[in-house]
């Protein structure tokens, strides 16, 4: 009756619905309208052209973090480190952006290699201590997160920047707006970064899909023991797929750096953008296409949202209550898994 | 038997299925009232547009942070009862979540058709310039910043002058000599409270030690209470925070001492608003005073000025001593001893004469310090 492919499709899309379903219900409970809710959730997120580019602009960093944490996931690394790689990438944007003076077709593609290799030497070094040192990469990354909140800090305040509390603009030569993209959606934050986003999902399947070391990188993921005796290297493998994850999430970050916001704060905490990428990932079963379909519900949630006090009262916190909710039936999805798997033996 | 279970379970978790879907279907059914009382609220809203209508966005602070978010709220809501405006019918509220919400608020509310927006606190300012810039026809208000456009009025204040007075009262209160300062974010924002701490401090008697210390955040009380928490046992007693939320923590680890031993001589500064009501603890309170910053009287009192047709565009309002927009708490009588009290008093004079020009800035504060 269902096939292992529409399963795999069908988890996600049970637990949208039952996590929509509970934070309706909680709404009710707390006396608000779930439909005027939902609805100014929508509106929100679609009302007009402007509300579509911020929500585009939103999904934007999402799918690249949502594919960092998904690619280190299946090599069975659990990357809890893309919110500092972000960081790291946004201040390497934004670093370069500033310091050098180039044309655009030169200065762009240096800025984001820039952002890249920044978020990769932040996913390398918990990459090489798991390699060599057996050092559990959930506990490093945790701690690299802190030191790029705080390194980034440090260095807007006192290298990049005179004592302020953010760096200067970058020049329009490393900027990805465009007045076009701007003006036809009444000034929203949209860049072409989108573009970027969907080009690294395309290579992310095929890395993983279509390359020997994709399917190497796989193996390690599957079993560790098995890979090793089939005579593959372990460490170099684990070591790659942290470098690659790094950079898809210091890309992440220059999609603020030299999109959305052009310049880089000294910040009171974290973004939330690598972790909301956990979630993001998560939904998305870790392939390319379902990161890129889970991120646009992200954004599309987090946008709309803040709508839903203004237009139905509904507290954002409530908002929060539902994605927590769709992400506790995602990851209790066994659940639904094994209710598929029954009704698929009932109907032969 | 086993297979009986099973079965069983399966047409539990169907009831359950259908008794949900049968509950979102009657929902379903109240959708329509939903619906009608929906935009019978916009209609609303447009009626109350026809006017004069004011609204605001936090940053990521929120509405209830006990301090400038919340003040600036109750000078709106104040600002509405004024004008017969409650929540939605004339003011009203965005709260941002993260740095990239500040813009897509803003724009909701120029959408809306409100013609003055304020964004609270300095963390708005690029947002304010760029929404500023593509709305010409939108006034805006930027609390604790300095946006140079014509369409915005910018609030700040004159914070120095407040913490110079409650670094008075520190160091007539400290015994030990020792006092300190916690931080939000090293700014240049919180530096100038530092800086009118330090100075107060150093006027009453210059051999009193100040150490300062920034927690990096606004919204870490586990912060604050480890930092306060060393600087409780090196021997300072009296602490002034410019912290927002993580001040919470200097409060709570001032409470934990005082729980502890009830003799034991630790006090709090507080900021912003009055924080009497953070210090108290069984019958004593640790809040020697606070340093009250009216973000409430500013936005009310520019808000009434832009209903009236002046509203201070490309203008820098500047709030102090002399408008009573900066004020020292004396909430906590038994602490503020009349001696205390006068030298405020006697201070805040001098301050307002001009008799003393309190430093606002780090370097300034350092000159201050030598010249003493």
């Amino acid at each position: 009756m269902f096939s292992n492919r529409l399963v795999n499709i069908l988890i996600p899309t049970i637990s949208v619905f039952l996590g929509l379903l509970v934070g309706a219900f909680i709404m009710l409970g707390f006396g608000y309208n779930p439909l005027t809710g939902y609805l100014s959730l929508w509106e929100g997120a679609f009302g007009d052209s402007y509300f579509f580019g911020e929500t585009l602009r939103q999904v934007t960093p999402y799918i690249l973090s949502g594919l960092a944490v998904a690619f280190a996931f299946r090599t069975g690394l659990f990357n809890i480190g893309v919110e500092g790689q972000v960081i790291m990438g946004w201040l390497a944007s934004v670093w370069v952006g500033l310091a050098i003076d180039a044309p655009m077709i030169i200065h762009l593609p240096l800025v984001i290699i820039a952002a890249a290799l920044a978020g990769a030497a932040w996913g390398f070094l918990p990459g090489l201590l798991k390699a060599k040192l057996g050092v559990h990469e959930v506990i490093v990354t945790i701690m690299m997160n802190y030191i790029a909140l705080y390194t980034s800090n440090a260095l807007v305040r006192n290298i990049i920047s005179d004592g302020q509390d953010r760096t200067d603009r970058i020049p329009e030569t490393a900027s990805l707006t465009s007045e076009w993209l701007a003006a036809l959606t009444q000034y929203s934050r949209l860049h072409y970064g989108l573009l970027i986003a969907l080009f690294a999902a395309a290579i992310m399947w095929f890395i993983l899909n279509q390359t020997t070391r994709g399917y190497e990188l796989r193996s390690v993921g599957f079993n560790q023991d098995a890979s090793r005796y089939a005579g593959m290297n372990v460490g170099r493998n684990i070591i790659l797929s942290m470098v690659i994850s790094g950079a898809f999430a210091g890309l992440a970050g220059a999609m603020e750096g030299i999109g959305t916001f052009g310049y880089q704060s000294v910040k009171g905490g974290f973004t939330n953008i690598g972790f909301d990428g956990i979630a993001v990932a998560l939904l998305g079963g870790n392939a390319a296409i379902g990161v890129v379909l889970a991120a646009l519900l992200f954004g599309t949630l987090k946008v709309g949202a803040l709508n839903m006090p203004t237009g139905a009262g509904v507290p954002t916190e409530l908002v929060d209550i539902v994605i927590a909710m769709i992400i506790f039936f995602v990851a209790s999805s066994y659940m639904i898994r094994w209710f598929l798997l029954k009704m698929k033996k009932e109907g032969k | 038997m086993l297979k009986n279970r099973r079965s069983l379970l399966i047409l539990t978790l169907l009831l359950a299925i259908g008794m949900v879907l049968g509950a979102c279907g009657s929902s379903d059914g109240d959708s329509e009232d939903a619906e009608g009382s929906g935009s019978d609220n916009s209609n609303g809203e447009e009626a109350a547009g026809d006017d004069f209508s004011v609204a605001m966005v936090t940053d990521v602070g929120g509405i209830d942070d006990k301090s400038f978010n919340q003040s600036a709220w109750e000078g709106l809501t104040a600002f509405g009862e004024e004008n017969g405006m409650e929540k939605g019918q004339g003011i009203d509220y965005a709260q941002s979540t993260s740095d990239a919400d500040y813009n897509t608020n803003l724009n909701r509310l120029v959408r809306s058709d409100y013609n003055l927006i304020y964004g609270i606190g300095f963390l708005l300012a690029p947002a304010i310039e760029e929404v500023a810039d593509q709305n010409p026809d939108t006034n805006f208000g930027i609390v604790d910043s300095v946006v140079e456009k014509d369409n915005v009025a910018s609030i700040v204040f004159k914070e120095h002058q407040g913490s110079f007075l409650v670094g008075v009262a520190a160091a007539m209160k400290t015994e030990s000599d020792k006092v300190g300062f916690i931080g939000g974010v090293d700014s240049d924002l919180i530096n100038k409270f530092e800086a009118g701490f330090r100075a107060g401090v150093k006027s009453v008697n210059k051999d009193i030690e100040v150490k300062v210390q920034y927690a990096g955040a606004f919204d870490a009380p586990d912060d604050g209470k480890a930092i306060a928490s060393n600087m409780y046992s090196q021997g300072i007693d009296v602490i002034y925070h410019a912290s927002g939320g993580t001040g919470n923590g200097v409060f709570a680890q001032a409470k934990d001492l005082k729980q502890n031993d009830a003799d034991r001589n630790v006090w709090v500064i507080g900021v912003d608003r009055d924080q009497h009501e953070e210090g108290q603890i069984n019958d004593t309170n640790v809040t020697l005073t606070s340093m009250v910053k009216r973000v409430d009287v500013a936005v009310q009192d520019v808000s009434t000025n832009a209903m009236n047709g002046e509203f201070p565009g490309g203008e820098v309002v500047e709030y102090g001593l002399e408008d009573d927009a900066i004020s020292v708490a004396t909430t906590n009588e038994e602490a503020m001893t009349d001696e205390i009290k006068t030298a405020v008093e006697d201070w805040k004079e001098k301050i307002v004469n001009g008799e003393v020009e309190v430093p606002s800035t780090i370097d300034e504060v350092k000159e201050f310090e030598d010249s003493l």
